[in-house]
């Protein structure tokens, strides 16, 4: 038998739960534009989801502090999406109206993620910025007019690892008979470079091995063993969370394969996936699209800003300029970005614009070298245009090498060997996508 | 059971619930919840999942079989669902979500088999093959997803005599209509011949054998339904909530969470089902938005997400001691009491003894 007031207090917290599922609403006397905040703050890929939108948070608290987008105060919400596609779904509806108003843009962080939602942002005309991450053909803007992968995209990542691969090995007729293993996570994410991977391998006439990790990817010994098999000259690591990164790399210490041999993908390029691994990590690559550290204008200003006044979002400070926190400083610098033309281009200056009109904003960024000098992040990211046509931004990435305690940067900003042909394979597939769908590509001026 | 007519197998008490809970989700909801967020976020994955609830009800409430892997029998309906759709065109969709559901029998009563010599928790681990076969195949074999590089698809609208259900609402009722139909039929087995066997088994399978009920046969049709349950409710998860198939989608975890509907709403009842898949899907949803809209700037939101999930397990925890009968039990007395307040006295001693 329950006790009375335990039932009373339980169907009290329905009540009170079942009232505020809905979201309250009210007028704001002043502009404001809506976020959503989508974050992973917990689980496995929490340190990627505690930087990442953390930083986003510590943007848009920035741009308050010093009057918003011309007077538009930022405002968000955030939902707990444990990177998880069916919670994603979830928060995307949950986040899409707050008080009227509805949100613009959505950045889910991961593919799995993205693919989810990917369908329904031409209807519910919110843009789908995947920041290095996501769908790839998504760079064709004539089939996916609300879809961009600003920052690169993992095709590019990986045409890029490639070429200093050759670089490495002296050139592309070297390339000739090596051995790369791509060991990745089993997922939209791992699986997305392939294509790309697959097309240049037959190329250039290397042999591509791929191994399959069951997520979360705690459990690798079987693969590794598998590489020590193998004796590839190259391994790409294609990962997710501390967990399986760190993993990674004392299980190649375990089986000898040396570090200066592995490059890690961008998500597994950062302070929390090294860390963990200790001594093992030491010499490993690993791919940035936004660099890590606080040399940057516009990072010291956050940090003097914001974390001065005490409104900070991460909980440790030490975080901010760390590889996840300036990745996601770099999103939350495009949204505003995008907030900041749409404003203009649709003679909104100081208030509130739609999602058509973000998109618009959104598709007419231009990171010149000197916007990038004026916002402050000059160096931290590659300059970038955005077109109507072209959705991905400078295609180019950095590669780092871990020294035991931080990333020291290898390459300058790199793009693939042969961009028309990563460009080529991307239409193809856009044009597959298209016809499947009955999806008439838009024409661009 | 209360007064019951002659002429009629169900109790007055069961046709005015249904009535009343008919009305609420064909009339009331569709007329009074304009907001796309409750269908496509809360009503549809609730009813999905708490149909797969009922189908891992019906092998382990019902036949007493522990069995885990229900997640696996839903993604190989979703796939199924995808394939049908995608090769055979002229497929109604309710024809579609028949064969993916037989389908997923099919292999239900493949992992089902193990049933007959093992029992228990030893059961469960034999069981879980059925999880992580099903989603090694379909990633194994490109032509499951029609050779998608990305490995996620897009599924297809839903298309009913030439009309398109694609708006939350229109899905909504598709759902509906289908756990509607399938709860009713779940239902009537539980209450029937098929219903009784599988409580025999369950409760001493020696002493059903014994009685002449064939153990193989019902153990047998109670993994085949359940599964059946469980592949339609993937292929309408997937087709509605979802509106993409990954396998991944499909994992242990949520073979778990269904096994977790099941328990905390109460074992051996259609009702606990639904409650359940209620409290499983929608508390940790009512929690974020308590914790992000309340206290949205005020609490570091990494605490707001790790307290969520702590308030959460101490609930779970704090239902089981209380109620290890799970919610429908819980509601159960809740009601009974109710009505010993409002009915005269004599009535009361019924109540209890029901």
């Amino acid at each position: 038998m329950v006790h009375p007031r335990i039932r009373m207090m339980i169907a009290g917290a329905a009540i009170a739960a079942t009232s505020l599922l809905a979201l309250p609403d009210g007028a704001a006397a002043q502009e404001t534009q809506y976020f959503p905040v989508p974050s992973s703050r917990v689980g496995p890929y929490s340190a990627m989801g505690t930087g990442y939108y953390g930083a986003q948070i510590d943007y848009m608290n920035y741009i308050n502090m010093n009057g918003g987008v011309n007077g538009v105060m930022l405002t968000w919400q955030e939902c707990e999406t444990e990177y998880n596609a069916a919670k994603t779904v979830e928060c995307y509806q949950r986040l899409l109206e707050k008080d009227g108003q509805k949100m613009v843009v959505f950045d889910t962080l991961g593919t799995p993620g993205a693919y989810a939602v990917i369908n329904r942002m031409a209807e519910d005309e919110v843009v789908l910025a995947q920041y290095g991450y996501g769908r790839t053909d998504a760079a064709d803007g004539t089939v996916w007019p609300w879809v961009f992968n600003a920052a690169s995209h993992y095709w590019d990542q990986i045409a890029v690892k490639l070429r200093f691969m050759a670089e490495q090995e002296g050139g592309i007729e070297n390339m000739r008979g090596k051995k790369i293993v791509h060991m990745h996570i089993d997922s939209a994410f791992g699986r997305e470079p392939l294509p790309a991977m697959r097309a240049i391998a037959e190329e250039w006439g290397f042999e591509l091995i791929e191994i399959a990790i069951v997520p979360p990817g705690l459990e690798q010994q079987s693969q590794w063993l598998q590489v020590r098999r193998e004796q590839p000259d190259w391994v790409t690591f294609w990962g997710a969370g501390s967990g399986m990164n760190s993993t990674g790399m004392t299980n190649a210490a375990r089986v000898g394969f040396p570090r200066e041999r592995l490059i890690y993908v961008t998500f597994g390029a950062a302070e929390e996936d090294m860390g963990p691994a200790g001594d093992s990590a030491t010499g490993t690559y690993a791919m940035a699209n936004a660099l890590p550290g606080k040399d940057y204008p516009l990072v010291k200003a956050i940090e003097e800003q914001v974390y001065g006044a005490g409104k900070g979002n991460l909980a440790d400070p030490n975080r901010i300029g760390s590889v996840y926190w300036n990745r996601g400083l770099g999103a939350a610098v495009m949204w505003v970005e995008a907030l900041r033309n749409a404003q203009q281009i649709h003679n909104k200056i100081g208030q509130p614009v739609t999602g058509a009109e973000f998109r618009d904003g959104y598709e007419a960024i231009k990171m010149t070298p000197e916007r990038l000098e004026e916002l402050g992040i000059a160096g931290m990211i590659a300059p970038f245009e955005l077109s109507c046509e072209k959705h991905d931004g400078a295609g180019k990435f950095a590669m780092m090498q871990w020294d035991g305690t931080k990333f020291v940067q290898v390459t300058d900003w790199q793009e693939p060997l042969d961009p028309p042909f990563i460009r080529a394979l991307i239409k193809d597939s856009a044009a597959k996508f298209a016809a499947e769908n009955n999806i008439t590509p838009r024409t661009c001026p | 059971m209360t007064s019951k007519p002659a002429t009629s197998p169900f109790a007055r008490g069961d046709i005015t619930n249904f009535a009343v809970l008919m009305t609420l989700a064909f009339l009331v909801i569709p007329l009074t919840i304009p907001n796309g967020y409750w269908y496509s976020s809360i009503l549809i994955p609730w009813l999905c999942l708490a149909l797969a609830a009922i189908g891992q009800q019906i092998v382990m409430g019902y036949a007493g079989q522990l069995a885990l892997g229900a997640a696996g029998f839903m993604a190989a309906g979703a796939f199924a669902c995808f394939n049908i759709e995608l090769r055979i065109p002229w497929m109604p969709f309710g024809g579609s979500l028949i064969l993916s559901g037989l389908i997923a029998a099919a292999f239900g009563v493949l992992f089902g088999l193990p049933s007959l010599r093992v029992r228990g928790i030893y059961l469960m681990v034999a069981t879980l093959a059925s999880q992580f076969f099903i989603i090694w195949m379909i990633d194994k074999f490109g032509w499951f997803k029609n050779y998608d590089t990305s490995g996620i698809i897009t599924a297809q609208d839903i298309v009913i005599f030439g009309y398109a259900f694609t708006a939350p609402l229109q899905m909504y009722l598709v759902v509906l209509v289908v756990v509607t139909l399938l709860t009713i039929l779940a239902i009537n087995m539980t209450r029937g011949s098929v219903g009784r066997n599988w409580m025999a088994v369950r409760d001493m399978d020696i002493a059903a054998e014994s009685m002449g009920i064939s153990l193989l046969r019902t153990k047998l049709q109670a993994f085949a339904i359940s599964a059946f349950y469980c592949g339609v409710a993937g292929a309408l998860f997937a087709f509605t909530y979802l509106k993409s198939l990954e396998p991944v989608a499909f994992d242990i975890k949520l073979s778990f969470q269904i096994l977790f509907m099941v328990i905390l709403g109460g074992l051996g009842t259609i009702s606990g089902a639904f409650i359940g898949a209620a409290f499983i899907l929608l508390f940790p949803v009512v929690l974020n938005t308590v914790g992000n809209v309340w206290f949205h700037g005020m609490v570091d939101a990494t605490v707001i997400s790790a307290v969520e999930q702590v308030v959460f397990g101490a609930l779970i925890i704090l239902f089981l001691i209380y109620e290890p009968l799970g919610m429908a039990k819980l509601w159960e007395n809740i009601r009974a009491r109710m009505r010993s307040r409002s009915v005269p006295k004599a009535e009361v001693p019924r109540q209890q003894a029901s």
